[in-house]
């Protein structure tokens, strides 16, 4: 046996404590629904962790009920610094129980343990942490002072980082005083049911989150209800552009953060290695399921075949299997429905004349798997150049000028991320200046910060979440 | 500074920069090699540094360390009494488990050369591929302050010893002075002091002491310098500086080997020394080397570690993975 086909080093799921099935959490207490229930699987084996309630109209009138009572009656006579105990409190938790919402994550997504014990998790408690800080603040939230909430916040968020949206949207709405129905994506609803778990260990007063899982439908009810005062939406741009239609007019606040197609730009003068590591972080990191994934690559043409070689031998050590295994760098895909979209687009990649490229990996039998995929000779009129295969496939495409780099990073629909390579500091400066993207980052990419906002341009939605502009989107000024 | 100077025609330089080799031609191939972006360097070695090595992987990787590590002993209060203790413990780590393997060098200053290819014996490689190297610092080391006269000596003394791998310090105020040219004929002028009567070389192995570059940049330019003028090993530190060897940097001198493999298809060593004293930290390199390279650099020909105290955490792991418990210093032998 090589060294390198590390022993297996399995992450227990003995921490786990699941019920064979859920509820919905509404006004504090597990609750049965209306509409049934439905499984949610593991990706990675396809076998069922737990039936989950079907919220139906009812039950999110139930909810908003909920919500707007304990608005009207708790959350919004709290002090901004006693909602701040609470948030802090609820931070707390997370850390205290990070290696089971880890587990949970990776077992109910099919992530890699080592990025929801990493990244995800970490992220989740620094985001309450960081609104906990601002809900005594809200005079510095840049509305003026003595600023107000917008009321009941509903909250609709994707599978790709379920319990990290989940603190993207809940921190900053219970921090501006809002109280929130959160419905979290049909294939990974458990990290959210354990979250609700922690909002009663931290005795949050019943009704100011509650989570309703569900389909669609669910979702489609929930942003359409009339006592909703404030949408929030993550996930794919035809979802959001439908959102935008049915709660126009309506004088519902929305924020949508919707798909990407960012270009990771790599200059010549680039430090290699870390570009190389920076492209393999951009793209293959969650499985390529990021909405700001760096999933067309543009190289200077005359440092093209090094960048590109050195992406293949980098791409032969990342490790495919079980997401639960400490070493595994990429995990399974979500869904089958997923899986399918990821290999249609790549099938047409590869009809449209690109050139298709997987390192030698062993898939498992069972389960949603695809292998890390490179495409080479990819035109701008490719299809995997223009839309967004939320998967681990990356188009390379070339550049001789800056002008050219910059022409081609925002001729795209989409305008979330992007990402610049460079050595030189002036030119990334020039760059990022004329790049049409939320967010730019420089010899870097996928970094997050609860401080910094995140949003997009164009058809990547609007608003912005995160930081003191994450804030403002769940508050008005008191004029 | 007469920069048009020729600097020696070793042999690797002129297949890659040309004939006419000048120190200006060096100093613009250095100079051109692309940056290296501290914060991603750092940030690769963390993530290697994370890898869960366990059970098997884990007792391979144990053995391996042993048959990598060159065991070392440099303090001025040397005596022979100690040499032959470190010897006998190369020989023999672990006299509880005669299936522990042995070290690939000990390490010692030039004048105990002869004390350790006595206490050898049989067990001494001796220009063969079996059996343990007699590794000496040479070379004014650790400072490298002496005259080339000096060092050249120091280094031709410690051969005709019986020494069969010369560690060499660069002029570190050379190099950050810009004077790559005599950084570069320095290691020349040493390698060729390596060479035996019999034509044959001891392996040079050329110290950066990477503590004192400051910048990654430095590290990576210095790594290809010593492997442009003939190293066979580039190594990190003496282990007389802090830091010593780090995960980051031995992983961008691992980068520049492998580069240089695929410019040339030939194999440079690379030696982490200094500061890595426990099997955790230990495995941390080895996944760094099999990860980056690949799994055939783990090899004494190919790798080494520089280390006096890891020998006896790596012993206690392995005791551990035997029995299921575990011992104490009390029961490895301090040298």
């Amino acid at each position: 046996m090589s060294f390198l086909e590390y022993a297996p080093a399995p992450e227990s799921t003995a921490i786990l404590d699941l019920k064979p099935e859920y509820g919905l959490f509404i006004g504090g207490e597990f609750v049965a629904a209306g509409g049934g229930s439905f499984r949610t699987i593991s990706p990675a084996t396809e076998k069922q962790i737990a039936l989950i309630a079907n919220a139906d109209d009812a039950d999110v009138d139930r909810a908003v009920a909920a919500a707007r009572k304990a608005y009207d009656k708790t959350w919004s006579k709290l002090s901004g610094r006693d909602r701040g105990k609470y948030l802090f409190r609820i931070a707390r938790l997370v850390q205290e129980r990070a290696r089971e919402l880890a587990v949970a994550e990776s077992l109910d997504n099919g992530k890699p343990i080592k990025e929801s014990r990493d990244v995800d998790v970490p992220l989740v408690a620094a985001w309450f942490f960081y609104y906990a800080g601002w809900a005594d603040k809200l005079d510095y939230a840049g509305l003026g002072a003595n600023p107000r909430a917008l009321g009941v916040a509903a909250q609709v968020i994707p599978w790709n980082f379920p319990l990290l949206m989940l603190a993207w949207k809940i921190a900053p709405a219970l921090a501006a005083g809002n109280t929130v129905v959160l419905k979290p994506a049909e294939t990974t609803p458990l990290t959210a049911l354990l979250f609700a778990e922690i909002l009663q260990q931290a005795d949050l007063p019943a009704g100011v989150v509650n989570i309703i899982t569900g389909a669609g439908e669910t979702g489609r009810a929930l942003v359409n209800h009339p006592d909703v005062n404030k949408v929030a939406f993550t996930g794919s741009t035809a979802v959001g552009r439908e959102i935008a239609r049915s709660t126009a007019g309506s004088g519902k606040k929305l924020t949508l953060e919707l798909g990407g197609k960012a270009a990771n730009i790599v200059f010549d003068d680039a430090p290699i290695d870390q570009a190389v590591e920076g492209i393999v972080n951009g793209i293959f990191f969650n499985q390529g399921h990021v909405c700001c994934a760096g999933s067309r690559l543009l190289v200077q043409e005359n440092i093209h075949d090094d960048v590109v070689e050195r992406l293949k031998s980098r791409l032969s050590t990342l490790r495919v299997g079980d997401p639960l295994d400490k070493n595994t760098d990429v995990g399974a895909i979500n869904s089958a429905e997923q899986l399918a979209r990821i290999r249609e687009l790549s099938d047409v990649g590869e009809a449209e004349g690109a050139e298709r490229w997987s390192p030698a990996c062993d898939l498992p039998a069972e389960g949603f798997w695809f292998a890390p995929t490179i495409f080479t000779n990819v035109s701008t009129s490719h299809r995997i150049a223009r839309e967004e295969i939320f998967g681990p496939v990356l188009s390379v495409l070339t550049f001789r000028t800056p002008a050219e780099a910059i022409a081609k990073a925002n001729n795209t629909p989409y305008g979330l991320s992007a990402g610049i390579w460079s050595d030189k500091g002036s030119k990334i400066l020039a760059v990022a200046d004329k790049l049409r993207a939320g967010v730019v980052w420089a010899n870097t990419f996928n970094r997050f910060d609860p401080a910094s906002p995140f949003g997009g341009y164009k058809e990547s939605g609007y608003g912005r979440e995160g930081g003191r502009q994450g804030l403002a989107a769940y508050l008005k000024g008191s004029k | 500074m007469t920069i048009e100077r020729a600097v020696s025609p070793a042999q690797r330089a002129l297949a890659i920069l040309g004939d006419d080799l000048t120190e200006s031609t060096l100093k613009r191939y250095l100079d051109g090699i692309p940056g290296v972006d501290a914060v991603g360097l750092e940030q690769r070695a963390a993530a290697l540094g994370t890898r869960s090595i366990k059970t098997t992987s884990k007792a391979w990787a144990l053995d391996r360390i042993i048959e990598l590590i060159d065991l070392t002993t440099l303090e001025g209060a040397d005596t022979p009494g100690k040499v032959r203790s470190l010897v006998a413990k190369a020989v023999l780590p672990d006299p509880s488990d005669l299936s522990t393997p042995q070290v690939a060098a000990v390490c010692v200053y030039g004048d105990m050369v002869p004390y350790a290819v006595e206490a050898l014996g049989a067990a001494h490689s001796a220009g063969t591929d079996e059996g343990i190297n007699v590794a000496a610092v040479a070379t004014a080391f650790p400072s490298g302050r002496a005259s080339l006269a000096v060092k050249l000596a120091d280094t031709a003394d410690a051969v005709a010893a019986g020494a069969d791998e010369i560690d060499m310090v660069i002029d570190r105020g050379a190099f950050l002075s810009g004077r790559y040219g005599r950084v570069f004929d320095e290691i020349v002028a040493v390698k060729e002091a390596c060479r035996r009567d019999d034509g044959s070389f001891a392996h040079l192995k050329v110290i950066l002491e990477t503590g004192e570059l400051n910048t990654y940049d430095n590290v990576r330019r210095a790594s290809w310098l010593a492997i442009l003028a003939g190293g066979d090993f580039i190594k990190t530190s003496t282990g007389k500086v802090a830091p010593a060897a780090t995960l980051p940097v031995t992983l961008l001198m691992l980068e520049v080997v492998r580069d240089w493999h695929r410019l040339t298809g030939e194999q440079i060593g690379v030696k982490p020394a200094g500061g890595i004293r426990s099997s955790k930290d230990a495995i941390k390199y080895v996944v760094t080397v099999a990860e980056t390279v690949g799994e055939e650099w783990l090899q004494p020909h190919l790798f080494r570690f520089g280390a006096s105290s890891l020998l006896n955490d790596v012993l206690l792991q392995r005791q551990k993975m035997k029995t299921g418990h575990y011992s104490g210093a009390d029961y490895v032998t301090i040298d």
